[in-house]
């Protein structure tokens, strides 16, 4: 069963709030990882990965830089699943 | 007017089997506590291990730090944070220009919780899962650049390994860095984190554990008759050490002077004790003629005691090779029968515990021996503390490791 776009943004935002200490609910849309939520290079793979392993898609690395925003990565993961 | 190169104390945090900081620690070991209890999981059943029980720590980190940081150091990097922190807040947080500032942690066996997950989700799950942050949370100078990231210390970040000697060998390093003028201040100390059933099934299987599985707290019993083996043990000890000029000039609260550190190798057997115990006798000789001790001012020795067989009676006989019958004088204090052995952690906590012996002239029971050995050559405090007399008085930490490492550590009253 496929996840909805709120769906992956609640589940994002707890795997980034694990990672960072951030509160769930400053994980929004519109914000950028590097500029707004600080996220390096290692924790936003660290992000990848437990996101991958959430929703059962796969995130290619060349595709990684492409997701600047959170809203960005929702809707790549929503449109990866099957 | 003191010495530029003289090196004291001044701040002290730890997180032991016997407490989350330096107060309950002293507070539990001078109570003669055993912080060891058996393990609250299947591992000796499903794997057929022979212990059933260690010395875990007291205060879980997941209590203590933010999760970003649990997820992000291996539990040895977790337990060297918490007792830095608390070393740092209590010496006063320095301040001190970063590249005055050094960091030197060590740990005997290093990220090994990490190292086997890892390992683990490699097997069952693919490269795809393994976490990125791995290789940043195994290696074994982790905790030296974390608390080097921590304070800002840029004069250098090391990470000595030398088994069980190593929490002490850092300690001895970071006197080094200010001797040499390198550093003004030093955090250093020493962690270990490996109550994972592979490493304690690997001790096992070099049968120096107890196996003492029905009398956790009984098991650690230095210099007694009955002793069976040492009892895994884990956490933390760092202290923050201050070049004399630089502690008076900012006012500080000096607990110790440590002025002697005396380093050797045995290069006898890979872990075996040279059972003349030369390079036990070398690494105390040194330490003491280091600080301009006389053996007549000793009169204390934490020992490295860990429970074997072997290892107890030689160190006994070493101390007395040094002291000749000056160690009729002195108060042999073996921690490890309460607090187990912290492996790479256990130089740092028992130097902790001999500074604090100093600083309040109080030295810490031996517990656990119903009967002593009858070749235990030095007097030993047994059950409760003893009083250490007034004056100026000296006293030694050793710490030895597989590998022939021995260090011994002299501390002087400020």
């Amino acid at each position: 069963m496929a996840y909805t776009e709120q769906e992956v943004l609640a589940g994002l935002a707890e795997i980034v709030s694990e990672e960072t200490g951030l509160p769930t609910d400053a994980v929004v849309a519109e914000k950028s990882f590097t500029d707004d939520l600080d996220i390096d290079s290692l924790s936003m793979m660290t992000i990848v990965t437990h996101a991958e392993d959430k929703f059962g898609v796969r995130i290619p690395d060349e595709e990684v830089k492409n997701l600047a925003t959170v809203g960005d990565a929702v809707s790549f993961i929503t449109g990866a699943q099957a | 007017m003191t010495s530029p190169r003289e090196v004291v104390v001044t701040g002290l945090g730890a997180t032991t089997p016997l407490g989350g900081d330096v107060a309950s620690t002293w507070a539990a070991a001078l109570a003669g506590q055993s912080g060891a209890r058996t393990l609250e999981n299947d591992w000796a059943e499903r794997y057929e291990i022979p212990v059933t029980f260690a010395a875990q720590i007291k205060v879980k980190p997941e209590d203590v730090l933010p999760r970003p940081e649990i997820k992000r150091m291996d539990p040895s990097t977790q337990y060297a944070m918490i007792a830095a922190r608390e070393a740092w807040a209590d010496a006063g947080s320095p301040e001190v220009d970063g590249e005055r500032l050094g960091a030197v942690v060590s740990s005997g066996i290093g990220g090994i919780w990490t190292t086997l997950e890892g390992w683990d989700t490699l097997k069952e799950r693919g490269a795809r899962r393994m976490l990125p942050m791995t290789v940043p949370m195994l290696m074994p100078n982790s905790p030296a650049a974390y608390v080097s990231l921590e304070f800002g210390a840029q004069a250098g970040a090391h990470a000595l390994v030398s088994a069980c000697a190593s929490g002490a060998e850092a300690i001895g390093y970071g006197i080094d860095m200010i001797r040499a003028g390198r550093a003004d201040v030093v955090v250093a100390g020493g962690t270990e984190a490996t109550i994972h059933p592979m490493p304690i099934a690997a001790f096992a299987a070099s049968r120096t554990l107890s196996l003492r599985n029905d009398d956790p707290q009984g098991a650690s019993r230095p210099y007694d008759v009955d002793r069976d083996g040492f009892v895994i043990g884990e956490g933390a000890g760092i202290v923050v050490l201050e070049s004399a000029e630089h502690a008076a000039a900012r006012g500080a609260r000096v607990y110790a002077r440590i002025g002697g550190v005396g380093l050797s190798a045995d290069a006898y057997h890979i872990t075996s004790p040279d059972p003349e115990g030369r390079g036990q006798v070398a690494a105390m000789t040194r330490a003491l003629a280091e600080a301009k001790v006389e053996a007549r001012d000793v009169v204390h020795v934490n020992a490295h005691a860990t429970s074997t067989k072997v290892g107890d009676l030689t160190e006994t006989r070493s101390i007395r090779t040094v002291l000749g019958d000056d160690a009729d004088h002195v108060l042999l204090s073996a921690t490890k029968s309460m607090t187990g052995h912290l492996l790479g952690g256990a130089g740092a906590l028992e130097t902790i515990f001999t500074v604090k012996a100093v600083h309040e002239r109080l030295a810490p029971p031996t517990i656990n021996v119903a009967q002593p050995d009858p070749e235990l050559q030095v007097p030993l405090v047994r059950d409760t503390p003893a009083t250490l007399p007034a004056g100026d008085i000296a006293a030694i930490n050793n710490s030895f490791g597989f590998g022939g490492h021995n260090v011994a550590l002299v501390v002087t009253n400020a």
